[in-house]
């Protein structure tokens, strides 16, 4: 334990204070409020200047008209942003594409990733190679990572379609131009990035499961299978819920890899919440909208962030790890 | 039985090694149709898109790694990375030890509100750090990138050092003290040396944010004097739109400084990222 809390009689009491005797401390070992102050201040600053006074002013401008220009903002608008905002068929269109890729990545990705996460825990020859491996696009920066397919997926015959002429599929797709399809083609680049860190994560909660478990199940006379649902699945719970709420606080943000790849096009069709509020207020200079979107994307990770650790994580707070499989009632 | 077990044993390794090597193809063929795009030129990209370059063409990559351009930009990124890190881990080591050591009034919620900055996106806050940036004249400056980078790295660094710092005994800390040691001799004497596994790991954290982040650099960096990587590439891909294979061979120059570094810290770097989501 550490000292704090109940006031420590201190074995050292009454020793004179070594540091300076302008001014004697109540309790030895027990450093005064201006000690305390010096080691806050710098990063209370740095957090103060630089997260809690953008995410005020923020708050306070999403109620203004104002190009940014002249210091301060001085055209109250109350609540018309906002107004607008839901009746932007952009920005519902960012909610609507937000959701997709929500549930494709927890329909696809996460299985994807939790399968490969059981079967690099398989011992065979080579494994730790490929668990490397698969981690490598996690490593890569979004905006590179972006750039590089933009070439893949260049038209008139780039990369991928050359591919896919050798399977013998001759077809020129109109991947990053076809509105139809480009929110595929986008999650299917986030899979390629995201899978090998979602597979770690699934690997290491995999491992936490003691090997106890399954010699019981195996003396009891349990089949693999049922192994696998009654004792992989409840204990990997704690796990999934986490993963699935990185991987949710993770699309609300999506920015990087969409702007670079696409730039939200085409016709908008590939846009997100952070492109829409980077267009608006960077390209047309409606900082009062802008701000609006920036708080209406603080507002849905912050609901979905409290709901979803109300509803779904105060279970593993709880420690109640084995309640937690398919069974509830 | 036995042949029957090894040859289900074979079976079941088979089933793995199809597996893997699926999703190997899936991981590589982006990465070496860099690599090697990066070594054909454009015409071989365009007639012989899969196959090894003939000839092996290095002009792409000696084009770049010869402008001064590149190397700038990959000096900035360190430079911008290293100083972000600096700051975000000292500032936090000091914040995070006197919540993990010392009782005083209002620390509890000083602590939710540096732990409450983990559930600002810094999407929200890209527009106003703008603004108040221009303010400061801190637009086209390094610093414009850092100090932001740094704050939004407090929260999560601050929460992992600080369950660090609480597990260290006050016996520690009394031995210190009858030794005459006052809490800065302790802090930068004692408990950061104990603490540098954890500091590896929060700073790899910060070191491989700053060296990916696109977003900032994009809105305060409009200048190229100080251009990350990141920016230069994407920069260069739209100069060069014709030149394919020029474009491939600057994106997987610029890929391999993570590459490597992953290659020399992988334990490092997969126990920091994937701590840095848990906690997260």
């Amino acid at each position: 334990m550490t000292i704090k809390e109940s006031p420590r009689v201190s074995p050292v009491t009454g020793r004179p204070d070594r540091r300076a005797g302008s001014r004697p401390r109540r309790r030895s070992g027990r450093p005064g409020a201006g000690t305390l102050a010096t080691f806050i201040a710098p990063g209370l600053m740095l957090f103060l200047m630089f997260v809690i006074l953008p995410v005020l002013f923020a708050a306070y401008v999403a109620f203004f008209r104002w190009n940014g220009l002249g210091g301060v903002p001085t055209e109250f608008i109350g609540l018309e942003n906002f107004r607008n905002l839901v009746q932007d068929d952009v920005f519902l269109g960012d909610l609507w594409r937000l959701a997709l890729i929500v549930v494709l990545s927890l329909l696809v990705q996460l299985p994807l990733s939790f399968g490969l996460a059981m079967l690099l825990h398989q011992r065979f020859p080579g494994r730790t190679a490929f668990r490397l491996l698969f981690f490598v696009p996690y490593v890569l920066t979004e905006a590179v990572t972006a750039v590089l397919f933009r070439l893949v997926f260049s038209p008139r015959r780039g990369f991928a379609d050359s591919l896919l002429a050798n399977l013998g599929i001759d077809a020129q797709i109109g991947w990053l131009s076809d509105r139809d399809i480009i929110m595929f083609v986008i999650f299917g680049i986030l899979t390629w990035k995201f899978f090998g860190f979602h597979m770690i994560l699934f690997l290491a909660g995999r491992q936490n499961i003691p090997d106890e478990l399954y010699e019981a199940a195996a003396i009891d006379g349990a089949t693999g299978a049922q192994a696998f649902r009654s004792i992989t699945l409840p204990l990997m719970g704690p796990t999934v819920r986490m993963i699935v709420f990185l991987s949710v606080i993770g699309s609300v943000q999506l920015f990087d890899l969409v702007y670079v790849l696409t730039g939200g096009g085409p016709f908008h069709a590939s846009e997100t919440l952070a492109i829409t509020m980077y267009e608006q207020g960077f390209q047309r200079n409606q900082i009062g909208y802008a701000s609006a979107l920036s708080i209406a994307m603080f507002v849905i990770s912050l609901v979905f962030a409290l709901l979803y650790q109300r509803y779904v994580l105060n279970r593993d707070l709880q420690g109640s790890l084995t309640t937690a499989g398919g069974n509830r009632s | 039985m036995s042949v029957n077990t090894r040859r289900a044993r074979l079976l079941r390794h088979t089933g793995f090694y199809v597996a893997a090597f699926l999703t190997t193809a899936f991981v590589a063929t982006p990465i070496l149709f860099a690599l090697l795009g990066g070594f054909k030129d454009n015409q071989q990209l365009r007639e012989n898109a899969l196959g090894l370059p003939s000839p092996w063409n290095v002009e792409n990559y000696t084009d770049v790694l010869e402008s001064g351009a590149f190397w700038q930009q990959v000096f900035s990124s360190i430079f911008i990375a290293l100083v972000t890190t600096f700051i975000v881990v000292i500032c936090s080591a000091m914040v995070a030890f006197v919540f993990a050591r010392y009782a005083f009034r209002g620390r509890e919620g000083l602590f939710t509100l540096f732990a409450a900055g983990m559930m600002f996106p810094f999407a929200v806050a890209v527009l106003p750090l703008f603004i108040i940036l221009r303010s400061f004249e801190l637009l086209n400056s390094p610093f414009g990138v850092i100090l932001p980078q740094a704050a939004f790295g407090l929260p999560l660094t601050i929460i992992i050092l600080r369950t660090f710092f609480r597990s260290i005994p006050g016996e520690v800390e009394e031995a210190a003290t009858i030794d005459g040691a006052g809490p800065w001799l302790f802090f930068t004497r004692i408990l950061l040396p104990m603490a540098r596994p954890v500091l590896a790991t929060v700073s790899v954290l910060a070191l491989v944010g700053s060296w990916n982040s696109f977003l900032l650099p994009l809105v305060v960096l409009q200048k190229s004097t100080w251009w990350t990587l990141p920016l230069g590439v994407t920069q260069f891909s739209g100069q060069y739109a014709s030149d394919t294979a020029k474009v491939l061979a600057f994106v997987m120059l610029a890929m391999l400084p993570a590459l490597v570094f992953y290659a020399f810290a992988e334990r490092h770097l997969i126990s920091g990222l994937t701590s840095g989501g848990t906690k997260g």
